[in-house]
């Protein structure tokens, strides 16, 4: 009945927790060669539940707790990945990566371009990042620039449900390792996913909310944050664009960098004194970019504020000193 | 192997009385220990162990014979080859072709082996070609070969984590219920990192079939063992639940006998063992290094009697297994392997400066695609078109 029914209705609204246990116990229906490592993710299911039932459905050889070692877990994961396994390892804090850091950086991250590409590499590292849960030191980090700097690794970060339900089958479908960051303050979000849907890709930048006046770039847990700072805007008249990036930081964004997406500029309206949404006497179009919003720096908090009430809670955010003049010019050349 | 692991246990069982040696003892003039597993005498002479016995055709001992020498020609064209400015460095295994052919010589078919950076020995016996070796130390690529094909993985500079490779590699083997077992090379410096620590700790929990083989050369560059261990290495083993054995090195018989019995009993099910190859390393640490600042002379001259390649020609010509004409058509075969070694290592191309985008990934991302397309332009506005 159970089978019918999911037949009939695709969709389901489903935590990011619960997605991403959905598309792990599908990718492990999918490919046998599937195994899942990490601390306390069998008989518990994972301290944030995200494995949860998993080994009781697919056996101790494929859902595995590990010895409490992280460089362990994922330096057998390179061997299992040799073997022509699929590891999906779990770190189970952001803050606990580094002790497999030398693994991740000199093995993972390399072995495929060592190897000219006879050894395969496809490791997923899920790792719950961000903060805003209330915990202690260590768990509450955002660990993905060490990663994103380091050649052969791609770096993803999901920020709702479908996202989490199909992103997490593409990560494991992928050749290649991908470290796979997951919005712990963000387990519980809701939504409906459509599993029979047809996935979007994601290795790809993509416009979440369409608008002409600022373009605000979020990942992970900052998505849902960027599009409340849209709707905030919205209400006073702004229209903000929220992006997500590809892989934000993974080629190491320079300057002029689309961040992997087909850049669609921004439409450029020259705005008279007229033009309410103009900064007095302003009759230049505006660039893109750092766009000071009117009311400077201390209005963007106030609005920043109602979109934060974490943030509002812990005092606001620290006043940030007004960029003076030649701050963002590039001296000597160099772009400071 | 049963009895091996209850000799073992046994053992264990003195070690919790006796805090094992004074530090300084397992110092390489001591090599003389109780405990060493021997078949073959620095004289050549053949000697029989209640625990191993050893089935070994006379060809075969002929093939090991022919083995090191021509590997240790290798390695003494390699380190000339660097001094000419032919090689970026090199990593001498001079001293420890017994533990590396032994070892390597131990493997079957569908056996994986994990080396470090040292592991000439056992490349060959891998049928891996000398110069995709040379290739790494000539800094043109990083190896070459296919890791699978071979049954050998790329050579690992980072101590230590070529061991959870092997071990992760042997779950794999597990899972895939395969009669296969997976051998990690490792030095005496590194049974001091987390990683191998670790590699045991989750090869004896998931009584993975892999084998750690130590080739305790005595040094970790310029740090003697003691700096690393207060007790015998082998016997870190009964700490993580696995035995350990310890073996002449420079035996090749009894390396082979040990390392055999080991990866059977891994094929078997029984899990990991432990082997300690007491050896020497009678050269530098690398072609960039000066052992005459940490080490005295009458050290080396004291292990050259001991030299693994002269007691097997003892025992083969004192017991007629080879002849005048055996010996120097070795000589002769060694000679023409180092030509095609120097030949094929100064012939080497140096990889085109865009190499280094190939293999980056699996699926090149298109950022990366965009690097590279702008770096072949920037090359190929160069006088001559791209390089
Ligand atoms: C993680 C790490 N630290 C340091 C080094 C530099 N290093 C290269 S070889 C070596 C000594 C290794 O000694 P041992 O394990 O006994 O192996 P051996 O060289 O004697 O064969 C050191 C410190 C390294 N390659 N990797
Ligand atoms: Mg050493």
């Amino acid at each position: 009945m159970t089978a019918e029914l999911l037949e009939a209705s695709p969709t389901r609204t489903l935590t990011i927790g619960k997605a991403l246990n959905e598309g792990l116990r599908r990718a492990m229906e999918d490919d046998p060669t599937v195994v899942l490592m990490g601390e306390d993710i069998g008989r518990l299911g994972g301290v944030f539940r995200i494995t949860d039932g998993l080994q009781k459905d697919f056996g101790e050889a494929r859902v595995v707790d590990t010895p409490l070692a992280e460089a362990g877990i994922v330096g057998t994961a390179v061997g299992l990945a040799m073997r022509g396994y699929r590891p999906v390892v779990e770190i189970q804090f952001d803050g606990f990566v580094f002790p497999a850091y030398n693994q991740i950086v000199t093995q993972v991250a390399k072995l495929h371009a060592r190897s000219r590409g006879t050894v395969p590499m496809p490791i997923v590292i899920r790792i719950p990042f961000g903060g805003g849960i209330g915990a202690v030191e260590h768990h509450s980090e955002s660990p993905e620039a060490y990663f994103a700097h380091t050649p052969g690794l791609k770096v993803v970060a999901v920020s709702n449900p479908v996202d989490a339900y199909w992103g997490i089958q593409q990560a494991i479908a992928c050749p290649d390792p991908v470290v796979f960051l997951e919005p712990k303050r963000r387990y519980w979000d809701k939504a409906p996913v459509d599993t029979a849907a047809d996935p979007e890709p994601l290795f790809r930048a993509r416009v979440v909310r369409g608008g002409d006046d600022v373009t605000v770039l979020a990942y992970g847990p900052m998505v849902k944050t960027a599009l409340q700072a849209a709707e905030a805007a919205a209400e006073e008249g702004r229209s903000l664009e929220a992006r997500r990036p590809a892989h934000p930081l993974a080629a190491g964004p320079r300057p002029g960098d689309r961040l992997g997406a087909p850049y669609r500029p921004l439409r450029r309206r020259a705005r008279g004194a007229g033009d309410p949404r103009s900064r007095r006497g302003d009759r230049r179009p505006r660039d893109r970019g750092l766009l000071p919003l009117p009311g400077g720096p201390g209005a963007a908090r106030r609005r920043l504020r109602r979109a934060l009430p974490a943030v509002q809670a812990r005092g606001g955010l620290p006043p940030r000193p007004r960029p003076g003049p030649g701050r963002h010019r590039p001296r000597d050349g160099v772009l400071r | 192997m049963t009895a091996v692991r209850n000799e073992i246990e046994a053992e264990t069982d003195r070690a919790g009385d006796d805090p094992g040696p004074l530090p300084g003892a397992g110092a390489p003039h001591l090599p003389q220990q109780p405990d060493l597993v021997q078949l073959l005498t620095p004289e050549g002479e053949r000697l029989e162990h209640p625990e191993y016995p050893l089935e070994v055709s006379d060809a075969e001992l002929r093939g090991f014979y022919r083995d090191m020498v021509l590997v240790r020609r290798w390695d003494a064209e390699a380190t000339a080859l660097q001094r000419q400015g032919e090689l970026g460095i090199w990593a001498s295994l001079l001293g420890q072709e017994a533990a590396q052919l032994g070892a390597g010589r131990a493997l079957q078919d569908g056996d994986m082996a994990f080396p470090t950076y040292r592991e000439h020995g056992v490349a060959w016996a891998r049928g891996v070609d000398p110069l995709h070796v040379m290739s790494l130390f000539r800094g043109v690529d990083n190896g070459g070969w296919h890791p699978r094909e071979r049954g050998f993985a790329l050579y690992t500079i980072v101590i230590g984590a070529q061991c959870l490779h092997a071990t992760g590699y042997a779950m794999g083997v597990q899972r895939d219920g395969a009669e296969s077992a997976v051998l990690a090379f490792l030095g005496d410096g590194a049974t001091s990192q987390g990683e191998v620590n670790e590699a045991m700790v989750f090869a004896a929990s998931f009584a993975a079939p892999v084998v750690f083989f130590c080739q305790n050369n005595q040094y970790a560059i310029s740090v003697p063992l003691e700096r690393q261990s207060k007790v015998p290495l082998y016997r870190r083993a009964a700490g993580f639940g696995f035995p350990g054995v310890r073996v002449d090195g420079n035996d090749v018989l009894a390396v082979l006998a040990v390392t055999r019995a080991a990866l059977r009993a891994a094929r078997e099910g029984q899990g990991p063992t432990f082997i300690e190859a007491f050896t020497y390393r009678m050269g530098a640490h690398t072609t960039s290094d000066d052992p005459t600042r940490y080490r005295l002379a009458h050290e080396v001259e004291e292990w050259k009697l001991r030299d693994p390649i002269a007691r097997l020609k003892a025992y083969l010509s004192r017991s007629g297994l080879a002849d005048a004409a055996f010996f120097d058509g070795v000589e002769a075969e060694a000679d023409e392997l180092a030509g095609r070694i120097r030949r094929g290592t100064v012939e080497m191309p140096d990889p085109p400066p865009t190499a280094m985008f190939d293999g980056v990934h699996a699926e090149m991302t298109p950022p990366l695609a965009a690097q590279r397309a702008a770096f072949e332009a920037y090359q190929a506005s160069f006088e001559g078109g791209a390089a």
